[in-house]
């Protein structure tokens, strides 16, 4: 055992593993608390919606996109400075957050309106009909008919952080990633490529199966 | 009662002006179950929404119980729909509430009466609708017609003053649609309930309805006692929906007609008449012999009626006419 991970050192490892979730779990809490508002306003100010408004959608739209096509490496460079003025540091744990929470938001607001579209138009129509307000509409029809949707979308955004939490070495942060590029690839031990890519593939996989059993649990179709 | 004044509608479709209703005058009574027929984009189901105010009318007035809807503000109009329960086609049930939850929602975004006091009502209700056993279910564990039942539930929680229904019936299959259609006549009777509703089906008109109005092209083309529209169908489209619900072949009543010898009558009667022994009296005192081309005896919601084509041959015609005129049916001849 020891013979075959020659190289591995388990405390970094664990070290590691601990950066990777404080990351993921800071991150995914930033990303859901910003998102899923956003998320709903892109919704109701889409095309025939509730608050159908072209001006504010087309700009909100243009923001999502142009956030969600810069390369994810190039947005924790240019975040440095907003970094340092959120969190006091550009480095480790804390300065990471920021740049993933900016990378994720967008997708996940898209991932969120795409969700309420699936919502049947018939149940916002009836729900109206009963004489609701737009926020009893959104906090008590829409959001809970959409919510295996949003479950789903909230899975599919951390994973997408885990590969993201790869880069945030680049500024230092640590993590899995980290230590498989610069042990792994950088210095061609393939062991310690081997022990953290199988690691993130457990994250990956206990994240997937807990996300689709919650989807499971809350779809009542 | 709901009075429409004047109201028309139309939609922009690019820098088109696409008219969906020509301007509309029509008064549903207190109390009535008015129905509205027409095909598939005649209008109906915009007309119906402008109640409401679903839709928004570009212009003319809607005035319910005195009230004119289409001046109210935000906060008006969401009292006002509380008065209006409104079930639908698809019965767009809340999938993740139960199905006292769903019954409830209508009293918890109102939120003026206590949990224990909505408990009592959901039950009250989920019994009038005979799904007191179904409480805890999900929608989706339910049938059709067990689906319509929670949506008409749910529509009747607030206690409201009119009932709009949108192709409720559309959806279900004829033995259920029977069964929905009689719980809407029960609770039409027993509430007092103003009931509008919307289809495409002659014979939901012919169970459930007192008037009706048909649509054809955003206008209505024909409207009065279904006795009375059903029995002597003017327009083209009326007498097209009575036909189809009749199940009556035109071209085959022509042949009929055509091979007939002597006069041919059409005679209509309605009410305890319907059970007379009217043609054996008739052949007896005119000396008259008949046969029967075409014909039915059924009800109009709870008004018996026949109707039936007969071709008269020898005795005197004109007396034989006078006869069945006195007997109070109506004789139309039609050769």
């Amino acid at each position: 055992m020891d013979e075959l991970f020659r190289n591995v050192d388990w405390y970094e490892i664990g070290l590691a593993c601990l950066d990777t979730l404080l990351m993921l779990g800071g991150s995914l809490l930033f990303t859901v608390l910003l998102g899923l508002p956003l998320g709903v306003l892109l919704f109701l100010t889409g095309p025939r919606q509730l608050f159908e408004n072209r001006p504010l959608y087309a700009v909100l739209s243009l923001v999502v996109n142009a956030l969600r096509s810069l390369p994810f490496i190039i947005l924790l460079i240019v975040m440095i400075p907003l970094t340092v003025l959120l969190t006091g540091t550009s480095l480790g744990v804390a300065g990471a957050i920021p740049p993933l929470v900016a990378g994720a938001t967008p997708f996940f607001a898209r991932l969120v309106e795409t969700a309420l579209r699936e919502v049947d138009r018939g149940i916002i129509e009836a729900v109206q009909a009963m004489g609701a307000t737009t926020r009893q509409i959104v906090l008590r029809a829409l959001l809970p008919e959409a919510l295996p949707g949003i479950i789903a979308a909230v899975t599919v955004t951390a994973i997408t952080l885990v590969s993201y939490t790869a880069m945030a070495g680049v500024v230092g942060a640590g993590g899995l990633g980290d230590l498989a590029i610069r042990f792994g690839y950088q210095r061609f031990q393939t062991d310690v490529m081997v022990v953290t890519v199988v690691l993130l593939l457990v994250l990956v996989q206990v994240l997937q199966t807990i996300g689709d059993r919650l989807v499971l649990r809350f779809s009542r179709k | 009662m709901i009075e429409f004044h004047g109201v028309h509608k139309s939609y922009r479709v690019g820098d088109r002006t696409v008219p969906a209703l020509r301007p509309i005058d029509l008064t549903v009574r207190a109390g009535e179950v008015f129905g509205l027929i027409g095909h598939s984009g005649a209008g109906k189901s915009t007309l119906l929404r402008l109640i409401n105010r679903l839709e928004e009318p570009s212009g003319g007035r809607i005035v319910v119980d005195g009230v004119d809807v289409t001046a109210l503000d935000a906060a008006g109009l969401r009292r006002f729909r509380r008065q209006v329960g409104m079930i639908f086609q698809h019965f767009n049930l809340l999938a993740s509430k139960t199905v006292a939850d769903n019954v409830a929602m209508p009293l918890r975004l109102a939120g003026e009466l206590p949990r224990r006091a909505i408990e009592r009502r959901v039950e009250e209700l989920l019994a009038r609708v005979g799904l007191a056993d179904h409480a805890g279910k999900y929608p989706a564990q339910l049938s059709g017609g067990q689906k319509q039942r929670v949506g008409i539930a749910r529509a009747l929680a607030t206690e409201p003053k009119i009932l709009l229904c949108d192709e409720a019936t559309s959806a279900l299959d004829p033995q259920t649609t029977v069964q929905v259609l009689r719980l809407l006549a029960e609770i039409n009777r027993e509430l007092g309930l103003t009931v509008v509703l919307i289809t495409h089906e002659m014979d939901v008109i012919r169970r459930v309805c007192d008037r009706v109005a048909v649509l054809d092209k955003g206008e209505v083309v024909e409207q009065g006692p279904v006795t009375e529209v059903f029995l002597h169908p003017r327009h083209p489209t009326t007498q097209g929906f009575v036909q189809e619900a009749e199940h009556v072949d035109p071209q085959a009543c022509q042949e009929a007609l055509a091979r007939a010898p002597g006069r041919v009558v059409r005679l209509t009667v309605l009410g305890a008449a319907t059970y007379a022994p009217l043609l054996g009296t008739l052949a007896r005192e005119t000396g008259i012999d008949y046969s029967i081309l075409e014909g039915r005896i059924d009800r109009i919601k709870d008004t018996p009626y026949g109707q039936v084509t007969l071709a008269l041959v020898g005795g005197d015609f004109e007396a034989a006419l006078a006869r069945l005129r006195a007997a109070g049916a109506h004789v139309e001849v039609l050769r």
